[in-house]
């Protein structure tokens, strides 16, 4: 019994260390979205082309939602991506122009190629406050019902999408949405 | 080893005055800068309902900025909101948990009491309390060790008187 005691301090050791440890690898940077399972947000804005758009315009099966600006350096990363699943019609893609100029976004899109079905300008980054968006690229997968099930914050490269999105999709066609 | 030798020994190190004083160059550069904003308020008590606020949130980009402190994006889209949601009559209460419904416990500096953060809230006064119980245990074993505990049979007394040199 004496003996337990004298190894008590050693055990909370041990038990500290493990919980720190476990904390190193931890992302400070990666803050859970509080709108999983939440619908996406009310939204009656115009897109980069200026028409006026509002939640009957999302698609009626499972989407990517993306937020880049033409400022966005890492947003030019996952363009390819973004690009390939649109062209392949693997899925949908609804882009969020956040915290961008129109004339720029435009000619971002000139530039580079438009993956997206159409992009949500939001110029003020109001609607971005009510998706909880603190910066692009940020990318959310939406059911067909219009909830969001899963956020992606950074960049969304081909290994993001194998490793994260297509098992979450596939669990999302297995609740047969 | 006087006092005059060791400061002879030590004397390239830089004295405590110098320690201070750097120390205190150190904390002078880590006050945070507020941004200026131009907002305007009908009272004064508006704006310092605004300051609190932005000092209390936290800018989720800027991870160790409030609010007030940060040149983020996002942060200055917040204060344009707090400053929105006071000048439209909303109580602080009302605009935290607006903050909260789309940024979570993380804007918050200080946290909820929820089950996650029962540790971090009442975790002191847990080690506080073990500290006391060891304490008081190691107080009390050392009350309880009375002369009646260390009195000494015949031949031990006899071997003690012995030893301290005291004849019988």
């Amino acid at each position: 019994m004496n003996r337990l005691k004298f190894y008590l301090p050693v055990f909370g050791f041990v038990v500290i260390a493990i919980v720190l440890w476990r904390g190193l690898s931890l992302d400070p940077r990666t803050l859970p979205s509080m709108l999983i399972d939440k619908p996406m947000p009310a939204f009656a804005m115009i897109s980069v082309d200026g028409e006026p758009v509002d939640n009957a315009d999302l698609p009626d099966q499972i989407f990517l939602l993306n937020v880049w600006g033409s400022y966005c350096l890492p947003c030019l990363v996952e363009h390819p991506t973004l690009m390939r699943l649109s062209e392949e019609g693997e899925i949908p893609v609804i882009g969020v122009n956040y915290r961008d100029k129109q004339e720029l976004a435009i000619d971002w899109l000139q530039d580079n190629g438009n993956p997206f079905s159409f992009s949500i300008l939001d110029e003020s980054g109001r609607f971005g406050i009510d998706l909880g968006v603190y910066g692009a690229p940020e990318t959310y997968l939406v059911d067909a019902d219009g909830v969001i099930r899963f956020r992606h914050v950074s960049v969304l490269d081909e290994t993001v999408w194998q490793e994260q999105f297509v098992p979450a999709i596939a669990e999302l066609r297995g609740e047969g949405s | 080893m006087n006092s005059l030798s060791v400061r002879g020994r030590y004397k390239d190190l830089p004295s405590i005055g110098t320690l201070l004083f750097l120390l205190c160059g150190l904390f002078a550069f880590q006050s945070t800068h507020a941004q200026v904003d131009t907002f305007e308020f009908d009272t004064d008590e508006q704006q310092q309902r605004f300051r609190n606020l932005s000092d209390e949130l936290r800018c989720p980009m800027c991870q160790n900025s409030s609010l007030s402190g940060s040149t983020g994006g996002v942060a200055e889209d917040l204060r344009r909101e707090i400053h929105r949601m006071i000048m439209a009559g909303m109580s602080d209460r009302e605009i935290v948990q607006f903050m909260f419904e789309r940024y979570g416990d993380f804007i918050l500096f200080r946290p909820r009491l929820t089950a996650g953060t029962v540790l971090l809230w009442f975790g002191p006064l847990l080690f506080l309390l073990i500290g006391a119980a060891v304490g008081f245990g190691i107080w009390r074993r050392a009350g309880k060790i009375s002369d009646s505990d260390v009195e000494l049979d015949k031949t031990q007394q006899e071997r003690l008187e012995q030893l301290l040199g005291n004849k019988p």
